[in-house]
């Protein structure tokens, strides 16, 4: 049994759903955190390069370790999450609503995010916790670092719990209808979101504070790292699904065509949940006390999100090609100049789309079994995500801000402002291929990561290796101007740009589209399945080390300079 | 639900593809033995000595027979202990014969560390309570750093040593 199309419904009301004042504040205060981070975290970003490339010393006692820490923290675990669930959830307010009780706890989320993440920049800012974003024990951080986290922790799943809320409440006033797309997707997202965060929550609750505070004398190293990896794979996914949200459904629109295919976008989306989390041994696969065959099944599952991959890839283009070819442009590659180029909503996320190419591939890389061992904690994985979550995501959330911010603030990009966007991807395009290219190169001659200034004794190699940190430094000095010129646009967008209606561009279905089939909308059926490759991933290795423990360790503070 | 005709040529050359490579991948992996570092062998890291290859005598390098070696190595915030050479001080260079197969044992007393012999595969992570070890063919002569890299405190990137293969 086929579902009716999005269409018939969108006439009468979901399409039509306004966002109201109050609820444009709630989105935009998630999006006003977001940015005062890439701002904190960019300024720690150039610093580091410059340190790196021996330009400068820190003043004031301030650490490398100190700022690399708050880049991390602030960029990879504050940015991505705040600007996510107020992106989410103002696509929830526009496909299936949200109502006042709703709305209170959305508040609510927010507010606790937000105590959370003061509480770790505190404890970030005065030394104490110095410990880089993936705090691995038996480094101790001050408990207040990891109460915080935790806290940032709860207050997302509490935003995931008003957005299945919605999509519930939605579900009960329509029987018997699909669900709108990117309703759909916000909840999937928020599923593998919670399923994953309650591995890093048990770690941080269960482990991490009461070894911290002194009530547990040591700490299962590699039990945490486990529960840590188990949280670290998915939560890309979850920096990249939104994306993803904006290119299936929102790119489209843009270029004004239609959604490919309904069905698969849901289809591949269900696939990443499968796929996102019974894999995080990819990340151990050098660590000692794992068993090698599950790392090998692992690394397995790992690679079949190269399926829904594949599928979005041929979307993309597919949607890109069957656009052009109904505007009459023909020829093998003639639809290409259809393309709205001088449209930064368009050029920010597929420039995203293109840095997903080299990103794939290097993921690919990283996640083989035996080439691992070239690259692991090498300068290369540095550059890898910078491709992945620092220009694929990032240039997408870009293209989103555009107009988002201004659909939100009742004002209009104009064409002034489009043309600063055009400049500022192109800012960051050549910045990050000079910067994350000259990290794949260095690491791929054996360049550590997380690394200050060295000259390691002086050795050949480690001179080679400066040269690449110079080049990093360029790059990070010119992706810092890319961070001033996106600020400026920020607060244009967010308070001067002259008032008026930005479209928030949801792309329909083709008119003759295939119905979507009913099963997809089988939640249970899909997490049963989640929970079920979860457990056959995890249970027998994680078993096998917990009754294999060695001693456990005692906190470390002084390493850190505690 | 329908898949364009296209997009099923892409999804089966695509999964072949991947079939094929995690072919390999299993191959190398279980019949020719190069699995990553996945070493069982736990140990107290208050007390490595209790393990024989990590009392102070027999860190570093130790010839057990023709071209074959084992180096022991105890990592700690921010050292790599080798042993000491006669006149008791600490070692930092070691000098292996090109084409000696060499075993690698490490292990850690505090934090986690890392050991990678920059430019090969020697990369392990070293963690508390447990013993990582590698095995490798050293064939290309050079002189290479040995760095941690896995961020261990404040002193991570001083921590490193030499490793030199000679003809
Ligand atoms: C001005 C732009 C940026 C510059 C110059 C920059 C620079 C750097 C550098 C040099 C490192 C490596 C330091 C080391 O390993 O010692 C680093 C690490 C990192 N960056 Fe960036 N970055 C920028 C933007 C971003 C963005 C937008 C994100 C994420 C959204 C991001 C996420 C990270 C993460 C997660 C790390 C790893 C931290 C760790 O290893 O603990 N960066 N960045
Ligand atoms: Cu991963
Ligand atoms: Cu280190």
């Amino acid at each position: 049994m086929g579902l009716e199309k999005i269409k018939k419904v969108s006439n009468n009301e979901i399409l039509p759903l306004t966002i109201s004042k109050q609820e444009s504040r709630l989105y935009m205060s998630f999006i006003y955190v977001a940015i005062i981070s890439l701002l904190i975290g960019g300024l720690m970003g150039l610093l580091q390069t410059l340190v790196r490339s021996n330009t400068i010393t820190l003043p004031w006692g301030i650490g490398y370790y100190q700022i690399l820490t708050l880049h991390g923290v602030v960029l990879a675990l504050v940015l991505t999450t705040y600007f996510i669930i107020g992106f989410q959830f103002a696509l929830m307010g526009k496909t299936v609503g949200i109502s006042l009780k709703q709305r209170k706890v959305a508040w609510l989320s927010f507010w606790v995010m937000i105590v959370g993440t003061v509480m770790a920049a505190i404890t970030i800012l005065m030394g104490k916790a110095s410990v880089l974003y993936t705090f691995y024990a038996p480094l101790k951080a001050h408990p207040v670092f990891y109460i915080g986290l935790a806290l940032v922790i709860v207050g997302s799943w509490i935003a995931g719990f008003v957005n299945w809320h919605q999509l519930f409440v939605w579900k009960k006033k329509h029987p018997g209808e699909k669900s709108p797309l990117l309703a759909f997707m916000v909840a999937i997202n928020m599923a593998m979101w919670f399923i994953a965060s309650l591995g890093v929550a048990v770690a941080v609750l269960v482990q991490f504070i009461p070894w911290s505070l002194g009530y547990a004398e040591t700490i299962n190293v590699l039990v945490s790292r486990t529960l840590f990896w188990y949280f670290g794979h998915p939560l890309v996914y979850f920096w990249l699904l939104p994306a993803y949200m904006a290119w299936y459904a929102i790119i489209p629109k843009i270029i004004g065509g239609k959604i490919f295919s309904d069905s698969l976008a849901r289809l591949s989306f269900i696939l990443f949940l499968f796929f996102s989390i019974p894999v995080g041994f990819h990340h151990q696969l050098t660590e000692p006390g794992i068993d090698p065959v599950w790392k090998f099944i692992q690394v397995v599952l790992t690679f079949m999100v190269i399926i829904p991959s594949l599928m979005t890839a041929f979307s993309m283009f597919a949607t890109f090609e069957i656009t052009g070819r109904r505007k009459g442009f023909g020829g093998l590659f003639g639809w290409l100049k259809h393309l709205p180029w001088k449209d930064v909503r368009f050029l920010a996320p597929f420039i995203g789309m293109l840095a997903f190419i080299p990103g794939g591939a290097g993921g690919i890389i990283n996640a083989s079994h035996q080439m691992n061992a070239v690259v692991h904690n090498t300068i290369w994985v540095t550059g890898h995500f910078h491709l992945t979550v620092a220009t694929t995501v990032i240039l997408t959330f870009f293209g989103i801000s555009y107009w988002l911010i201004p659909h939100l603030t009742g004002r209009k990009l104009t064409p002034q402002l489009n043309r600063l966007g055009i400049i500022q991807t192109i800012v960051w395009t050549v910045g990050m291929t000079i910067m994350s290219g000259a990290m794949h190169i260095q690491g791929l001659l054996g360049g550590p990561r997380r690394s200050a200034f060295s000259e390691y004794g002086g050795t050949e190699q480690a001179s080679n290796w400066i040269g690449y940190q110079v080049a990093q430094a360029i790059g990070g000095s010119i992706l810092f101007i890319g961070i001033i010129l996106m600020l400026y646009i920020f607060i244009k967008l967010a308070f001067f740009a002259p008032k008026g209606i930005e479209e928030f561009p949801i792309a329909e279905e083709e008119e003759d589209a295939e119905p979507t089939p009913m099963f997809l909308e089988n939640w249970k059926l899909w997490i049963a399945i989640t929970l079920a490759l979860i457990l056959f991933a995890y249970t027998i290795p994680f078993v096998d080390i917990i009754q294999n423990s060695p001693p456990g360790s005692p906190p470390f503070s002084w390493p850190i300079g505690n | 639900m329908h898949l364009h005709k296209y997009e099923k040529k892409w999804l089966i050359f695509g999964i072949s593809s991947l079939v094929v490579f995690l072919i390999i991948l299993g191959f190398g992996a279980f019949w020719q033995g190069t699995h990553p570092q996945s070493h069982g062998v736990t140990i107290d890291p208050e007390n490595v000595e209790a393990n024989e290859a990590f009392r102070p005598e027999n860190l570093g390098i130790t010839k057990i027979d023709d071209n074959k070696y084992i180096v022991n190595i105890v990592a700690s915030a921010f050292n790599y202990d080798f042993g000491t050479d006669e006149n008791g001080a600490p070692l930092k260079h070691i000098r292996i014969p090109k084409g000696a197969t060499v075993l690698f044992q490490i292990t850690t007393k505090d934090v986690v560390h890392g050991f990678n012999i920059a430019g090969t595969n020697v990369n392990m992570m070293v963690e508390p309570g447990y013993v990582s070890s590698i095995e490798t063919v050293m064939d290309r002569t050079g002189e290479y750093t040995v760095v941690c890299n896995e961020y261990c405190g404040v002193g991570h990137h001083l921590m490193f040593a030499t490793v030199e293969v000679y003809d």
